[in-house]
């Protein structure tokens, strides 16, 4: 990272913080919708955890367990409708240029190029085009794009367009990554090459990330901690600090201690009456 | 997709058979039976050809208008009212239908009168144009340009709607004011759809023309069709009629074109012309 060229001058809330503030924090976090009849659901019901600078957080749930919410809160796309969220010690409320996000589906724009469409972030917040260039060719690189910068995304397999969506949320060097299932929609063998590769990014990126997913293999496997949510209400049901080696490759997947967690999860999933539906 | 690599996409493969020769001569062959269907049907009813002319006598005809010249000024006339009335109802319908297309308040509150308007036919009002404008191009390139306004407009208006949610969060997450996603995002989803009410807008522009020349002209194709018509020239009448047809097949290719390259990525304009 040392040799890749920064932008000037930049000044965020979470370069600042010290050391001791963590990433982003959520307090009593209630989140409250009026659906079509009326009648209010409750999407996130007193939900607190704090995130350590530098850690990878998964977040996993069925459906319904407010999980995508959570997220959409964190980049800036939801209200809470009650408690606090905090990004870098800060009161956070709105998009903010310290978080990159990742969707489940790969959302480029097909008129632009691979390499337009990674400096899509960069040109919103007006950086210097030159370094942007420079810093979303480092990131094509990272995820192992090279040479299809010209490419369309038309042109590019899904997993190699999620890619892209990568490169493209990294291009700003956010000090926080937001993903939402950002593999769901891949076959499974792509997946896992997905998971070890994002490892191998996390690694020499050093971003904080919070990964949302449905599947408890990937959250256990990605996180140094899993955040364990339950529905109706969407809450937190459970904080698993995950005790594997923090360099992971696929044979974890089948020792004890990996099968372990997950089994542990599943469990607390089935009690809280979370794999019903 | 045709400014890039075009070797991984799905196109349906042509027929083996169809090589772009056979292709060229099957076009050619359809174009020589239709022809000769119409100068058989003609000749074995031996309709008189005050009424209905055969192809030869339409194509004598063609050639007199053309080698005369007296094609020409009227020609000019009629195209200048099509191309003028189709930038003016085509700025008029993509700027309003841009308007619309960012406000369910405007579209509410406006759209009832744009329907209402539009379904008042053209022809109807257009003595009232003539009126206002008097009996030269002016009130042609209005006509023209209310008959191009309505496609343009709810094409724009759709089109700015078509932009995937994911792809504004997106755009808003990374911190993206308004402006930011209807240039970076919902313009360019709707250009597609522009496009085709663009395509749209220029055949219809033709027709726009006509009906105001048949009010009330000095000149134009129009004009020269009422023309033929008094003195009984059927087949005059059937030169001036290819000639606005082919007008309308140049004017739509040149859409096509157009929009192929601005809009390379949108399939509908890929697929179908590709190869000829």
């Amino acid at each position: 990272m040392s040799a890749l060229v920064q932008f000037p001058a930049r000044r965020t809330t979470l370069q600042e913080a010290t050391g001791a503030v963590p990433a982003f924090r959520f307090e009593g976090l209630h989140k409250t919708f009026r659906s079509k009849d009326g009648a209010d659901v409750i999407a996130l019901h007193d939900v607190s955890f704090s995130v350590a600078r530098g850690e990878f957080v998964t977040v996993v749930g069925p459906s319904g367990c407010g999980k995508s919410t959570l997220l959409r809160i964190l980049a800036g796309l939801e209200r809470a409708s009650r408690g606090t969220v905090e990004l870098g010690g800060q009161r956070h409320s709105g998009p903010s240029r310290d978080v990159g996000v990742v969707f489940q589906s790969p959302v480029l724009l097909p008129w632009r190029n691979i390499l337009d469409n990674v400096l899509v972030p960069a040109q919103i917040q007006g950086r210097d085009p030159k370094v942007a260039r420079e810093r979303a060719l480092h990131y094509l690189h990272l995820v192992g794009l090279e040479g299809f910068e010209t490419k369309y995304p038309g042109e590019l397999s899904g997993g190699m367009q999620q890619r892209v969506g990568i490169a493209r949320a990294l291009v700003n060097d956010p000090m926080l990554l937001l993903m939402d299932e950002p593999f769901g929609a891949l076959d499974a063998m792509t997946r896992e090459t997905m998971n070890v590769e994002l490892l191998k990014l996390r690694e020499r990126t050093g971003a904080t990330i919070m990964l949302v997913t449905h599947s408890i293999p990937e959250a256990v496997f990605l996180g140094d901690r899993v955040i364990v949510m339950s529905p109706r209400p969407g809450r937190v049901t459970q904080v698993i600090d995950v005790d594997l080696p923090a360099t992971r490759t696929l044979d974890l997947i089948n020792t004890e201690r990996f099968g372990s967690h997950v089994r542990g999860i599943r469990t607390n999933l089935n009690a809280s009456g979370g794999l019903d539906g | 997709m045709n400014t890039a690599n075009t070797e991984n996409i799905d196109f349906e493969p042509p027929a083996p058979w169809l090589t772009p020769m056979r292709r060229k001569a099957l076009i050619a062959a359809v174009f020589v039976a239709v022809v000769a269907a119409w100068q058989l049907t003609v000749s074995a009813l031996g309709v008189s050809h005050l009424i209905f002319p055969g192809p030869a006598g339409v194509a004598r005809s063609i050639c007199d208008v053309f080698l005369s010249g007296e094609v020409w000024p009227h020609l000019w006339v009629t195209l200048y009212e099509i191309l003028a009335g189709f930038a003016l109802g085509a700025f008029a319908g993509f700027l309003l239908g841009a308007l619309i297309g960012q406000s369910a308040l405007l579209e509410l509150v406006l759209y009832p009168y744009v329907v209402a308007f539009q379904t008042v036919p053209k022809v109807a009002v257009a003595p009232l144009f003539v009126l206002w404008f008097g009996f030269d191009t002016t009130s042609k390139v209005v006509i023209t340009a209310t008959i191009v306004f309505f496609p343009v407009l709810a094409n724009t208006i759709v089109g700015l709607r078509s932009a995937p949610r994911d792809q504004i969060d997106l755009m808003r997450a990374f911190t993206a004011s308004p402006w930011h996603v209807f240039r970076m995002v919902r313009l360019p989803h709707a250009l597609p759809y522009v496009f085709a009410g663009l395509d749209i807008g220029i055949v219809l522009a033709v027709i726009g023309a006509i009906v105001g020349e048949f009010v009330g002209a000095q000149a134009g194709l129009g004009y020269l069709i009422l023309q033929r018509n008094f003195s009984m020239d059927a087949a005059g009448m059937f030169a001036i009629l290819i000639v606005l047809s082919a007008i309308g097949i140049v004017l739509h290719s040149l859409m096509k074109a157009i929009a192929r390259r601005v809009v390379f990525w949108a399939e509908a304009f890929t697929d179908l012309s590709r190869g000829t």
